[in-house]
């Protein structure tokens, strides 16, 4: 690697493995951002329980329009419906994310990567880090594993531990609008941090000290 | 090119061919052990086949959650259907007398039921939960034939992989796996909340798959065919739900 001479100084930023987790994460992310908000148009009303339809009292309803006719709402229209390719997207990215994420735990906690990895940051960065890490990706798998039928048959106390099928579909929407807004917080920490530097951090492992 | 890259290159080159090579064997696998649902090509066969193989390994012979009486919705919500046809309506001016069930296929006895006489055997009463795709659900006690009950009359061939099922609205079909056809708790159901299946909710006869979403448990069922392969029904993808875009497993 001596090839490159830099007119600065470079420090090695992030390791391969991280890079690559890093990035297909943010795929998976931004694909189950786009299928979940599909399937929530299909029905956009919350319940708390185990059951809960049009007929019954909801906990809160978005105001925006639906893609089912059958779901009242105040706006003329119907929107098209896209749950059969979303849901499709939702479970494989899931897939994918959990596994990356699975590598990325694994080898974190082999090389000293949560410790040593989160160097540069201060104690709220790595706190949130870690909530998000080891709190929130957990829990959105939880909640949304717990919506499913069979696993519902299989480990019924990952159900009645949230309070049921309905409160886990709740939690799953909080969680994920959680997931979302540190999405923004840490893209904008990262432009504000230096965009073009960070990104070549994340993007080639390297970026120049400050 | 230094030593150290050409190390990481050899090291990637191991990684993808180990990753390749294990997920042929793993393919090689699922296909052995009917872990492939029909659906399993395309985009997003990888992500249908992953969820179908790991549901099966480990909830293959789990029972669907039953509620206590006090938790029965109310309420309970009846989807939409296509405008029932001149058959269903000639059989519903005599209260469904005439309605019939056929069960054919890969096994020993075809034979055709009528309600009264799916009623004469052994009943079973279950309260589950009834979750559509689009998220919303209701809890409500069903009362019916278990489908293996009516299997084990015709005499199911050893060779059959799959039950398809069908409504009196033709374009209405699906199919489910021989761990769902022969679950105790699918239910050939006439009754509801201790009354007459209401045709909104699939009246006079509905397949409960209580483990899967709404959309496999088929309203107005007249025919129960069982075979090794589902790759001759419509397009080969399993049922109407794969042809419309929505997934053949609906477990999740």
């Amino acid at each position: 690697m001596a090839a490159i001479a830099p007119a600065h100084k470079v420090a090695s930023r992030h390791a391969g493995l991280v890079r690559v987790t890093h990035w297909i994460t943010t795929l998976c992310f931004l694909a189950l951002l786009v299928s979940g908000v599909e399937i929530l148009i299909s029905h956009p009303r919350f319940y708390w329980g185990e059951s809960g339809n049009v007929l019954t009292p909801a906990l809160f309803t978005i105001p925006i329009p639906a893609s089912r006719a059958t779901f009242p709402t105040r706006f003329g229209y119907v929107l098209p419906d896209q749950n059969g390719w979303s849901r499709y997207l939702h479970f494989q990215t899931a897939w994918i994310a959990v596994i990356a994420g699975m590598i990325y735990v694994i080898y974190g906690f082999l090389n000293g990567h949560f410790r040593a990895g989160f160097a540069g940051y201060n104690l709220v960065q790595r706190l949130t880090y870690l909530f998000v890490i080891f709190v929130l990706f957990p829990l959105v798998i939880w909640t949304g594993l717990a919506m499913s039928p069979a696993i519902a048959a299989a480990m019924p106390g990952a159900v009645t531990l949230l309070g049921g099928q309905q409160s886990a579909r709740t939690m799953h929407f909080f969680v994920s609008a959680f997931l979302f807004l540190f999405l923004l917080v840490h893209v904008t920490m990262v432009c504000r941090a230096g965009f073009r530097n960070r990104m070549r951090g994340m993007i080639t492992g390297r970026s120049s000290t400050q | 090119m230094t030593n150290i890259s050409r190390r990481k290159l050899i090291i990637a080159g191991a990684t993808i061919t180990a990753g390749a090579s294990g997920i042929a064997i793993a393919g090689r696998l699922a296909e052995r052990y009917g872990l492939i649902p029909p659906d399993g090509g395309g985009v997003y066969g990888l992500g249908e086949t992953m969820t179908y193989a790991a549901q099966r390994v480990l909830t293959r012979h789990a029972s669907a959650r039953e509620f206590a009486s006090s938790q029965i919705s109310k309420k309970p919500f009846a989807n939409e259907v296509a405008p029932l046809g001149e058959e269903f309506k000639q059989l519903q001016e005599s209260a469904f007398s005439g309605w019939r069930i056929a069960v054919d296929g890969m096994v020993a006895r075809p034979a055709s039921f009528s309600l009264a006489e799916l009623k004469s055997h052994p009943a079973q009463t279950q309260i589950t939960h009834l979750a559509c795709e689009e998220g919303w659900s209701y809890i409500a006690e069903w009362t019916g034939v278990p489908l293996s009950h009516v299997l084990q009359l015709v005499g199911t061939l050893p060779q059959a992989r799959y039950l398809v099922y069908r409504s009196i609205q033709s374009d209405w079909w699906e199919s489910i796996d021989m761990a769902d056809a022969l679950h105790p708790q699918t239910l050939l159901t006439y009754g509801m909340n201790g009354d007459e299946l209401p045709v909104k909710f699939g009246g006079p006869l509905r397949l409960r798959v209580p483990r899967q979403l709404g959309y496999k448990s088929v309203k107005y069922i007249t025919r129960l065919t069982m075979r090794d392969s589902v790759k001759k029904f419509g397009k080969g993808l399993g049922s109407a739900a794969p042809e419309g875009g929505y997934a053949w497993y609906a477990g999740i």
